[in-house]
C-alpha cells in the first residue's frame, strides 16, 4: 500500500548553520492518526514546513500518497491540508471569506467552495460568526477557523501543528471528537501536540523527534508496553501523619490526604491496596501522577541526553 | 492544476485584492483623488493661468495627462507593496504558498489587483479633471495601452519591493526616495523642451518621462520623446521585473526558508 506520507533521510540546515533535521525517515499509513512529538525546537515544525513547501529541504525526499514533492508538488499539495501553529490568516477578513477564498486557491469552483465553507463552518461551530472579522474571534475560534480552512479542499492528509494549544478543555475535547470523525471517514491525520494525553487518546502510531533525529517510531500500544514504572496518586479518607509502610513499593506522603506510590513493571496494585487496608487506610480515589505517554516521553528524552553525555 | 483551476485561483486572488482596497476605500481611493484635485486647483487653475501655454496647449490641458499618470503610478505601486507586505506580515501569504497555485499566478493576481486600483483611481481623477478642462483623446489605443502597461510595470515593482521588505518602513522608502522624484522630474509638470541640453539628456534617462509623454501623446497628440521607445522600454522593464519576481518567488529565501 502506498504510504500517505513517506519521509526519507530528510535534512535541513538553515543559513546560520543550524542543523534542524539530521536525516529523519518515517512513514504514515493511509487512514492513520499519527502523532509527531518532540520538545520545543526538536524539528517538528521544520518537518511540517518542508512537507507543505514553506521550508526548503537541504536533502532527502518527501512523498505524499506516492507523489514526490520534487516531481509534482502541486499534485501533492492537492492532497494535503495544513493547520499551522501560529495564526496565519488576514485579521481583517471575514471568517466566511477566509475559508471560501482558500477553496479558490485550490481551483475549486465558487459554488463548491461556498457549499463546503458552509459545511465546515457549521461543523466547527463558526457559522454564526461567518460575517465577523477574524481578529474579533476568540483563540479557540481562530484555531477552528484554521481547521475549516485546511479542510475546504477535503485533503486526504491533514497535518495539525498543535491545534489545541491554548484551547480550553471543553473545546479541546469537542475538537478531538471532530478530528476522530474525519479520521474515521478516511482522512489521514498527523498531529503534533504538547498535550501527551491528547496524543495517547487520539493517535495509533507515533514518532518522537529530538534534536533533528527520530528517537522512537512505533505504535502507541507498543510504546506503552515498554513503560517500566507508573506513579499513582492515592487520595485517602483518613488524615495521615506519615506514609504507611508499603513493602517493596516506593511511596511518599504528598499531603495529609494524598499518597504517591510508584509501581514497577511486574508489581501489582492489589498488594498496595492490601497493605493499606491492613493499616486501616481507606482509598477514596486514584489517578496517574502523569499521563503514561508523558512518563515515557520524558524517560526517552532523558535516555537520549544520557547517551549524549557518555 | 488545469487551466480552469488556474483561472479560478487567479480570479480568487484578484477578487480578494479588489475587495481589500474597496473595503478600505477611505485609505486607498479617496486620498489620491483629493491630492490630484488640489494639483488641478493649484497648478492647473491658479498658477497655470499665469504660466500660459505649454507644448501648444493651456497649462491645465498639458498637466492633466501627467497628473493622471502620476496617480496611476503611485496607486498601482502602493497597492501591491502594501497588500503583499501585509500578507507577509500577517503570514496569510502562506495560504497561497501552501496551495497548488503556481507562483506566476500568485504574482499575476497581485499585479492585476494593483492595476485595478491604479486604473480606478486614474479614471476618477480623469472625471475630476473634466471639471477643470475639456479632454479629448487623440489616440485611444495608445492611451489605453500605455496606462495599462505602466500600471502593470509599477505593480510589479511594488510586488518586488514587498518581497524584500522587512518592515512597513521598507515599503515607503522606494516611493518616497525614488518614485516621487522620478515622477516629479518625469515631465508631469513641464516639457523637457524648457530644459538645457544637459538636463534634457539627463531627463531622458528617467523611465517615467517616457510613460508620461506616451500617455500625453495618446491624449493630446504631443510628446517630448519618441512614443515607440516608451513602449519598448515599458515592455522591457515589465519582462525584467517579471523575471526578477519569479526568481524571488521560486528561489528566494524571503518567502520560504
Amino acid at each position: 500500500m502506498t504510504a500517505a506520507l513517506s519521509i526519507r533521510n530528510l535534512q535541513k540546515t538553515y543559513d546560520n548553520g543550524f542543523q534542524a533535521l539530521k536525516g529523519i525517515s518515517f512513514e504514515v499509513q493511509p487512514g492513520d492518526f499519527f502523532a509527531l512529538l518532540g520538545p520545543n525546537g526538536a524539528g517538528k515544525s521544520t518537518t511540517i514546513g518542508i512537507i507543505c513547501s514553506l521550508v526548503r529541504k537541504t536533502g532527502g525526499s518527501v512523498s505524499i500518497f506516492g507523489i514526490d514533492i520534487d516531481k509534482d508538488f502541486p499534485a501533492a499539495k492537492q492532497m494535503l491540508g495544513v493547520v499551522p501553529q501560529e495564526f496565519n490568516f488576514s485579521q481583517f477578513e471575514k471568517v466566511y471569506d477566509i475559508v471560501c477564498t482558500q477553496g479558490g486557491f485550490y481551483g475549486m469552483p465558487r459554488s463548491l467552495a461556498e457549499e463546503r465553507t458552509e459545511k465546515y463552518l457549521k461543523q466547527l461551530g463558526l457559522w454564526d460568526k461567518r460575517s465577523t472579522q477574524a481578529r474579533m474571534l476568540s483563540g479557540g475560534m481562530k484555531r477552528r477557523l484554521m481547521i475549516a480552512r485546511a479542510l475546504i479542499h477535503e485533503p486526504k492528509l491533514l497535518i495539525l501543528d498543535e491545534p489545541t494549544a491554548g484551547v480550553d478543555i471543553e473545546l479541546r475535547r469537542s475538537m478531538w471528537t471532530f478530528l476522530q470523525e474525519i479520521n474515521s471517514q478516511g482522512t489521514t491525520i498527523i498531529l503534533t501536540t504538547h498535550y501527551l494525553e491528547e496524543a495517547e487518546s487520539l493517535c495509533r502510531n507515533i514518532a518522537i523527534i529530538d534534536k533533528g533525529e527520530i528517537v522512537e517510531n512505533t505504535s502507541i500500544k507498543s510504546l506503552l508496553k515498554t513503560l517500566n514504572r507508573e506513579t499513582f496518586i492515592l487520595d485517602t479518607r483518613e488524615a495521615l501523619d506519615e506514609c504507611p509502610k508499603l513493602q517493596g513499593f516506593e511511596g511518599r506522603l504528598i499531603d495529609d490526604h494524598s499518597l504517591e506510590v510508584t509501581v514497577e513493571k511486574g508489581q501489582s496494585l492489589t498488594e498496595v491496596f492490601t497493605a493499606l487496608g491492613e493499616q486501616d487506610v481507606t482509598i477514596t480515589s486514584m489517578r496517574n501522577r502523569a499521563n503514561r505517554l508523558e512518563e515515557l516521553f520524558v524517560s526517552l528524552l532523558a535516555e537520549e541526553k544520557q547517551e549524549e553525555t557518555k | 492544476m488545469n487551466s480552469n483551476a488556474i483561472w479560478t485561483s487567479f480570479s480568487t486572488i484578484l477578487r480578494r485584492e479588489v475587495r481589500r482596497f474597496t473595503r478600505i476605500w477611505p485609505q486607498t481611493l479617496v486620498p489620491p483623488v483629493i491630492t490630484m484635485s488640489l494639483y488641478f486647483v493649484i497648478f492647473g487653475s491658479l498658477i497655470g493661468s499665469r504660466i500660459g501655454e505649454m507644448g501648444g496647449f493651456s497649462y491645465m490641458e498639458f498637466v492633466v495627462p501627467g497628473l493622471i499618470m502620476m496617480a496611476v503610478i503611485t496607486n498601482s505601486y502602493a497597492n501591491v507593496a502594501s497588500s503583499f507586505y501585509s500578507a507577509k506580515f500577517q503570514r496569510n501569504v502562506e495560504e497561497l504558498l501552501v496551495s497548488p497555485t503556481p507562483n506566476w499566478v500568485i504574482m499575476a493576481g497581485y499585479v492585476l489587483g494593483g492595476v485595478s486600483r491604479g486604473l480606478i483611481v486614474g479614471f476618477v481623477v480623469t472625471l475630476i479633471a473634466l471639471f477643470f478642462t475639456a479632454l479629448s483623446v487623440e489616440h485611444l489605443a495608445i492611451t489605453i495601452a500605455i496606462v495599462f502597461l505602466t500600471a502593470v510595470l509599477f505593480s510589479l515593482a511594488g510586488f518586488i519591493n514587498a518581497i524584500y521588505a522587512n518592515s512597513f518602513d521598507d515599503i515607503s522608502i522606494i516611493p518616497t526616495f525614488i518614485l516621487t522624484p522620478l515622477t516629479y522630474l518625469g515631465g508631469v509638470f513641464y516639457s523637457i523642451g524648457l530644459l538645457s541640453p544637459f538636463w534634457q539628456g539627463l531627463s531622458k534617462l528617467n523611465p517615467v518621462l517616457y510613460m508620461v509623454n506616451a500617455f500625453r501623446y495618446g491624449v493630446l497628440g504631443v510628446s517630448d520623446i519618441n512614443v515607440v521607445w516608451a513602449f519598448v522600454g515599458v515592455l522591457g522593464f515589465i519582462a525584467l521585473l517579471f523575471a526578477w519576481g519569479m526568481h524571488l518567488m521560486t528561489h528566494g529565501k524571503r518567502l520560504r526558508h
